[in-house]
């Protein structure tokens, strides 16, 4: 089948789907690749890289045209009558804000895949273009905004005096915020972050960012790894958590996307209480914004000096990465719709993936799919995970009861086997009874790495019950004597074998400094 | 004679719990060692020195039988620690665990029938060899069995007989019985037969109770019946009326429970759970997942080499597997080349990792890793999600995610490493094959996740040239 790779009709062709290298991957499974002129030089990818990996350049109708048709932003009406009726074709559909285009592909016969409908399941996360683009513009986010504030992200002592470190506030911990996170804390920038999932702290925190608190305003773990809409209360606690820490920030970086929606996070009187040279960057601008100041696409001055930044094609502006990055989506899903390698597309609607994708097909809008019973919440600690499933442990006091019955059944038992025992027997129960407990204390904090050689070490000195039989070894009847010599035979071997072996074990621990210690 | 007998005893039960105490660090520990041959050679010496003096026969007859035994205790012993590998370790305790459980059932016969009065006695005396003999043949056979296991001469599969609590009470119960009539009979000959039945009921007990018991809970049977020898030991001295027995057999008694109760609160398991055995068995078949598990990943030994070179942080997880490919040399060197490139390298050990208390340590300790970049679970745990790479070698039960997701899976709640919170994982392993507790690791299927298939040692071995 012939697979095209026109010029991309959005991002002034500065994107690009298929790379070389990707072309050279469809090439292996089957494909006849055919690249519009001109469509990676945003990309700065040179045709000549294109035939080398094995595709062709072609005119553009003769791309548009294809059996398959791959391109990163939807087709404009222009575009769409060069398609083929049944061409499939593979773009940035968003199905749940585009039911128009949907129903005009489906009416031309065109089986559409949205890349930015892959379910959010772990075997698809190679196929999700949008977490890849959403890293680049979280990136890309912290550059502007570095771009835009008038000082160092990082805090230095010079002798010309001391400046403090930014302050970045990122709002949403999803795959562009942490992206943030991580960037803006390795320009040096002093990080906080807030996410409504419970699940996102450790992430936060393992990027070096400060984890802010609201408690009321944190959800319930989620089922598919996405953030719901929030309760009115929860709402009022989290706008309080970003009025507090956005009128402390220097940036913040706000990302909170649910469902394709962008709530408002930053109201304009939390603009207007930050200090004048602040920078908002709101990635959220493609889905109307998250700041109420925001306008998609622009950059927007406040009257207090504030700049809220809106620009809605932060991964264009590295064309080079976002391009390789799709370029390698593109090349697994194709190798996923290309089970024979045989340069034919076999739609297996069976598959929750693909059918998850397919947006269109066979005439009729197939968005949105049926949901998928994958859960992408991370593992709960092990303490949070309350145990109901887990067999019923007696409650503690319960518990606490039945060690104390225990405890005084025991005494009464111990004290009356004393009392019933000859007199010269008390005094080996004295004895047997303190060893039991300095044995006790004196195990209770050893080190683990130890724990084979303590133990081969008691096993050594168990060897003590040598000392009994040796003692029946002059016994005068000959049965005793022969048992006796039988029994300290192998208590010999434990003692000796115990200690030497454990000598051995010691000898190799040592420690990094090779002076103190060693096995010489 | 016999007050300075008795001095030296004390000495010698000093010197063993100081000599326990010296081996709870690391610093300490080979003073400890040091401190335990003392106290053994004192008490041995001064238990010479009685044998002769209270000898029924010529002396010098009494002293050859004694050099004998020593020569062949001597013998045998240093053949063996010479010879033993590292990752032999644990049949070799578990072998020498059932020498004094046979030790302390021999010396319990021997007393009963050196006993000049009828019957062995009177009750409190036939109690104690009763309760000696009982315990030893318990340690004997249950260490028998578990160095079959350990050392894979016997399945590591645990033994599940129906109504096998049943029948361990049955035979508890026929003990008790058993020690009525032996109280009861008139004659030492007479009292024979009882005490000669129960051995052998005690006997099937012990081999029963340690066949229970799934390899995966080798250590804490290990440790357990580490903890019985030293209980017969204490028995016997009871028996003999010997004070250092006791306090030794208690000290060695106690220090092994506590052992075992610790590594039991490692695996978030009841002792009663492990002692009782049938692991596997309680939480039905169910492995974690179902079928559907999704992917696995394979990578090669140049790619994890690259993986590693561009690493900052790395943490290597081993297991038994590490043990059983004796890979602890190649990773020690793979580890020594990181470090030298400046890469942050650490171990990370689970408490039950391997088929012994601190058998990784061991190993490790072999491979001359230093024990400092050695670290526990409790801290490692805490760095793993700013770890770039975690090498899982040969571990499986150890770093399953399954124990903190499934509830349903039967080592849920067990504390593990969480190896999956770190950048990249790469698991080397033989195959797909579930862990010594037979349940299936979600780990091995995860995004993050690479599978290195094959023996771990030629894998490191490729990696290290790789670099």
């Amino acid at each position: 089948m012939r697979l095209g790779a026109p010029r991309n009709p959005g991002d002034e062709h500065r994107l690009v789907a298929v790379t070389p290298d990707a072309a050279g991957r469809l090439t292996g499974l089957g494909y006849d690749v055919v690249v519009e002129p001109g469509a990676g030089d945003g990309a700065r990818l040179a045709a000549h890289e294109y035939v080398a990996a094995g595709a062709r350049v072609a005119e553009r109708a003769e791309v548009w045209s294809a059996d398959v048709v791959v391109t990163l932003d939807p087709p404009g009406p222009a575009e769409l009558d060069l398609l083929r009726p049944g061409a499939v074709l593979v773009a940035r559909l968003a199905p749940a804000a585009e039911p128009g285009l949907l129903a005009d592909l489906a009416a031309r016969g065109v089986t559409a895949l949205a890349l930015d409908a892959v379910p959010r399941i772990s075997r698809a996360q190679s196929l999700d273009v949008l977490s890849a683009l959403s890293n680049v513009a979280g990136y890309r986010a912290v550059v502007e905004a570095a771009e835009e504030f008038g000082g160092m992200f990082t805090g230095q002592v010079t002798a010309a005096g001391t400046t403090p470190p930014a302050r970045v506030f990122v709002i949403g911990a999803g795959v562009a915020g942490l992206a943030a996170i991580g960037t803006a804390a390795s320009l040096g920038a002093d990080v906080h972050a807030f996410d409504v999932r419970p699940e996102a702290a450790d992430q936060i925190e393992s990027l070096g960012a400060r984890v802010v608190r609201a408690d009321a305003a944190t959800q319930q773990v989620s089922t598919d790894g996405y953030a719901g809409a929030l309760t009115a209360d929860q709402e009022a606690a989290a706008l309080r958590a970003y009025a507090e820490q956005s009128a402390a920030a220097d940036v913040v970086v706000t990302t909170a996307l649910v469902r394709g929606t962008a709530p408002t996070t930053i109201t304009r009187a939390m603009v207007d209480a930050m200090r004048p040279g602040s920078v908002v960057v709101d990635l959220a601008a493609p889905g109307g914004g998250n700041c109420e100041l925001t306008v998609p696409g622009e950059r927007v001055v406040t009257d207090r000096g504030v700049v809220v930044l809106g620009y809605t094609d932060l991964p264009a502006r590295l064309p080079q990465h976002s391009s390789r990055l799709v370029g390698t989506v593109v090349g697994n899903l194709l190798e996923l719709l290309t089970p024979g390698r045989d340069g034919r597309v076999v739609l297996d609607l069976e598959d929750p993936v693909v059918r998850g994708m397919t947006v269109a097909g066979e005439g009729r809008v197939l968005w949105p799919p049926p949901p998928v019973q994958v859960s992408a919440a991370p593992p709960q600690p092990a303490d949070q995970a309350g145990p109901p499933a887990v067999p019923p442990a007696a409650s503690p006091a319960l518990r606490r009861r039945r060690r104390a019955v225990l405890g005084a059944l025991g005494a009464v038992v111990a004290g009356a086997l004393v009392a019933l025992s000859p007199p010269e027997l008390v005094g080996h129960y004295t004895v047997f009874a303190l060893a039991v407990v300095v044995g006790f204390y004196v195990i209770s904090n050893v080190t683990h790495a130890l724990h084979t050689p303590l133990m081969a070490q008691t096993n050594a000195i168990s060897g003590i019950i040598m000392v009994g039989a040796l003692l029946q070894i002059g016994d005068p009847s000959p049965v005793v004597t022969t048992i006796a010599v039988v029994a300290a035979a192998l208590a010999s071997v434990n003692v000796f074998g115990g200690f030497l072996v454990t000598r051995r074990m010691l000898g190799m621990f040592r420690r990094e400094d090779p002076a103190s210690g060693g096995a010489s | 004679m016999t007050s300075v007998v008795l001095a030296a005893y004390l000495v010698a039960g000093i010197l063993f719990i100081l000599s326990l105490a010296g081996l709870s660090a690391q610093a300490s520990a080979r003073r400890g060692t040091v401190l335990g041959m003392l106290g053994m050679g004192l008490a041995l010496a001064a238990t010479v020195a009685l044998a002769l003096e209270r000898s029924a026969r010529p002396w010098p007859v009494t002293a050859g039988l004694i050099l004998l035994v020593l020569v062949v205790g001597a013998a045998v012993g240093t053949w063996r620690a010479r010879r033993v590998e590292m990752t032999q370790m644990p049949e070799l305790i578990a072998l020498l665990h059932s020498f004094v459980g046979l030790s302390a059932v021999l010396v319990g016969y021997g007393s009963y029938l050196g006993e000049p009065a009828a019957g062995g006695g009177d009750a409190v005396h036939r109690v104690e060899v009763f309760l000696g003999v009982l315990i030893g043949a318990v340690t004997f056979t249950g260490s028998v069995v578990a160095f079959g296991k350990l050392s894979g001469r016997l399945s590591s599969a645990p033994l599940t007989l129906p109504a096998r609590h049943l029948l361990n009470l049955a035979a508890l119960v026929g003990c008790g019985a058993l020690l009525a009539w032996f109280l009861g009979a008139g004659t030492t000959a007479a009292g024979l037969a009882p005490l000669l039945l129960m051995t052998v009921v005690a006997l099937a007990l012990g081999w029963h109770l340690v066949a229970a018991i799934g390899g995966g809970d080798m250590p804490v049977v290990v440790s357990m019946l580490n903890s019985y020898s030293g209980w017969a030991a204490a028995a016997a001295g009871f028996t003999l009326g010997n004070d250092l027995l006791i306090v030794t057999g208690a000290l060695v008694g106690a220090s092994g429970a506590i052992l075992s109760y610790l590594m039991c609160r490692a695996m978030n398991r009841s002792f009663w759970s492990v002692v009782l055995g049938g692991f596997g068995s309680a939480g039905g078949a169910a492995p974690a997942g179902g079928t559907d598990q999704g992917e696995v990943r394979e990578t090669s030994p140049d790619a994890v080499a690259a993986l590693l070179t561009a690493a900052r942080s790395v943490v290597v997880v081993p297991g038994y597997g590490m043990a059983v490919a004796k890979a602890q040399h190649p990773v020690a060197d793979l580890v020594g080349r990181l470090r030298e490139r400046g890469v942050t390298v650490r171990f990370g050990v689970h408490p039950v990792a391997g088929r012994l208390p601190g058998h990784m340590n061991v190993l490790l300790a072999e491979a001359r890793v230093p024990y400092d970049i050695v670290l526990g679970m409790e801290e490692v745990n805490p760095d793993l999600p700013g770890t770039d790479v975690v090498l899982v070698i040969g571990a499986n039960d150890t770093v399953n995610p399954a124990a903190q997701d499934d509830p349903s899976s039967p080592i849920a709640g067990m504390p593990v490493i969480e190896a999956w919170k770190a950048r990249d994982v790469v698991v080397f392993k033989r195959s797909l094959a579930t862990g010594y507790a037979g349940v299936g690791n979600p780990l091995f299927f995860r995004e993050n996740t690479a599978m290195l298939f094959g023996d771990a040692k030629e894998q490191v071995d490729k990696i290290v040239q790789a670099l």
